[in-house]
């Protein structure tokens, strides 16, 4: 293996669901505590140098210039803090551009966190806020919103795969399955076939089940250079590959619209830095905005070859216990989905997996994992490669 | 008048350079909309063509380009049928939108419209159609949509 680029010594996730009243600076501070609560030798006024915060939209709370914020609000004024928009990859993106100041070494110690405040919003609101991240003259001006998107994708996939509603059903069954085993998800109540398939349509063939939930949510890693990481913990997860690609915001003006190439360039970029193999890899988090999304990460991300992505969930292969378990966590299905959040949370799953701490939801005896995160229609694309370090 | 007051006024106008050239600007392929006419730019140092107009050629990065028109049929590629669309679109739920690939080539998102929704097939023969009326607020342009031949 490699040398590591950075390392995370400790992680914090807030409750993630209807956060009712708590609004994102105080989802933020929930996270960041915790972060820091869990590693008692870090003195962060002493030891934090910068933070690195995603969050996508000003439009949820009317509140933009949130770096400072947030910042202000963990108490570590005046601290450097970078915020980074991504869609939905907005704190993968604060993640790749810590490692960056890690490797250079201009940083040894930062936070890089993602939040999001959505559920006081009402869905046709969220959704025309979401809708930002796509193409506006030749997206949403013709009415076209995510969900639509990924409707467009799923069609093309069935159409070309002979992909099945049962099979992207089977995809949200299994991440409330793992979702019930996750005290921080929205949702921990297993759903059936039958609940997703029966569920009201949203963008055929896309139903509400098929979706992940609007939530409010916030999450918070400490990122160290991997020289002093046992200073704070005797257990970091050291992150060993990232990469990082752009496609259009139109999907209209790609070749194939049933995979993700953001997902499978910084995958390669991900793997050949990390010279580790899809098939290394035991307990992956990937970004399961609708069904259909995960079902193209097990293609892109090379779990499983382009169009067997149905049958790969069909086989069970990728639950708890089975081959390579995908979203633990609850996914963005299960655990949900505050957007700027999502790209931390997922490396915080992965750090809890890795240090023996999932619990209930417990891999055993995983080493190695990734996170795969996507913006818009996948037109922003990272992945992430993790070790054990101790 | 200027352009900007022109179509504030809710006039066709289009933004030139000095020499009076139709720039390859997206107001200008939504101004040929409002006249009824589908069109993209053809890049003059390699030939591509393309739609939406782009400042700089997505295959050879030049800036030089022309208008091409489009004769506006096109090869349904996907669709969906949106439920719950974004505020503004309610009241026309469900409705129909897809990609077309124009015979000319380039790609575009569209709603789809005077069909019924069990007949949308992947391939299906599609034609532009217009609604020129123009809103009274940003960004006053047309919307082209796509229909069965």
């Amino acid at each position: 293996m490699p040398s590591p680029i950075a390392s995370i010594v400790s992680a914090g996730i807030s409750k993630f669901g209807v956060r009712d009243g708590i609004y994102s600076r105080e989802l933020f501070a929930e996270a960041e505590k915790e972060a820091v609560d869990n590693s008692p030798n870090l003195d962060p006024r002493k030891d934090v140098q910068a933070l690195f915060l995603g969050m996508m939209s000003e439009s949820y709370e009317h509140q933009a210039h949130v770096a400072p914020l947030m910042l202000d609000w963990v108490g570590l004024l005046p601290k450097p803090a970078f915020r980074t928009e991504g869609a939905c990859a907005s704190s993968s993106v604060a993640l790749r551009a810590a490692l960056f100041s890690i490797a250079s070494g201009i940083y040894n110690v930062v936070l890089v966190g993602g939040v999001e405040k959505m559920t006081h919003v009402s869905t046709t609101g969220v959704t025309e806020i979401l809708a930002m991240a796509s193409d506006f003259p030749f997206e949403q001006w013709h009415g076209i919103s995510f969900t639509g998107i990924f409707g467009m994708m799923a069609v093309d996939h069935m159409h070309r795969y002979g992909t099945t509603e049962e099979q992207l059903a089977k995809v949200a069954v299994k991440n409330h399955e793992h979702g019930a085993l996750n005290e921080k998800a929205h949702f921990q109540k297993r759903i059936t076939v039958n609940d997703v398939l029966s569920s009201q349509p949203v963008a055929w063939p896309l139903k509400l089940f098929d979706c992940c939930p609007r939530s409010d949510g916030a999450s918070c890693i400490i990122l160290t250079s991997p020289k002093i990481a046992k200073k704070f913990t005797d257990t970091p997860v050291n992150i060993i590959g990232s990469g990082h690609a752009q496609d259009t915001l139109s999907l209209s003006e790609r070749e194939n619209f049933s995979m993700m190439q953001v997902t499978r360039l910084a995958s390669h970029e991900a793997y050949s830095m990390s010279k580790v193999t899809p098939q290394q890899i035991d307990v992956a988090e990937v970004h399961d905005c609708f069904t259909i999304a995960e079902i193209m990460a097990y293609e892109d991300l090379g779990f499983c070859k382009p169009g067997e992505g149905g049958k790969l969930i069909d086989e069970g292969e990728t639950h708890i216990g089975a081959k390579i378990p995908v979203n633990t966590s609850g996914g963005l299905k299960a655990k949900g989905h505050p957007v700027g959040a999502t790209g931390v949370a997922q490396a915080c799953e992965i750090f809890l997996q890795l240090t023996n701490q999932a619990g209930k939801r417990q891999v055993t005896g995983a080493e190695i994992g990734l996170t795969q995160n996507v913006g818009g229609a996948a037109s922003t694309g990272l992945v992430h490669v993790y070790q054990r370090g101790d | 008048m200027s352009n900007t007051q022109a179509r504030q006024e809710g006039k066709i106008s289009f933004v030139t350079d000095e020499t009076g050239t139709v720039l390859p600007t997206i107001q200008n392929f939504y101004s040929y909309c409002s006249e009824r006419k589908l069109m993209g730019t053809k890049c003059a140092k390699c030939g591509a063509i393309m739609c939406p107009p782009r400042a700089i050629c997505r295959k050879c990065l030049s800036d030089k380009f022309g208008w091409v028109e489009f004769k506006g049929r096109g090869k349904l590629l996907t669709y969906t049928i949106i439920h719950f669309p974004p505020t503004q679109f309610q009241a026309l739920a469900p409705y129909a939108v897809g990609i077309v690939k124009l015979e000319e080539g380039p790609q575009l998102s569209t709603m789809i419209k005077n069909v019924k929704v069990e007949e949308i097939r992947i391939g299906m023969p599609l034609q532009v159609d217009y609604e020129t009326a123009i809103p009274k607020e940003w960004p006053r342009w047309a919307r082209y949509f796509f229909k069965p031949e």
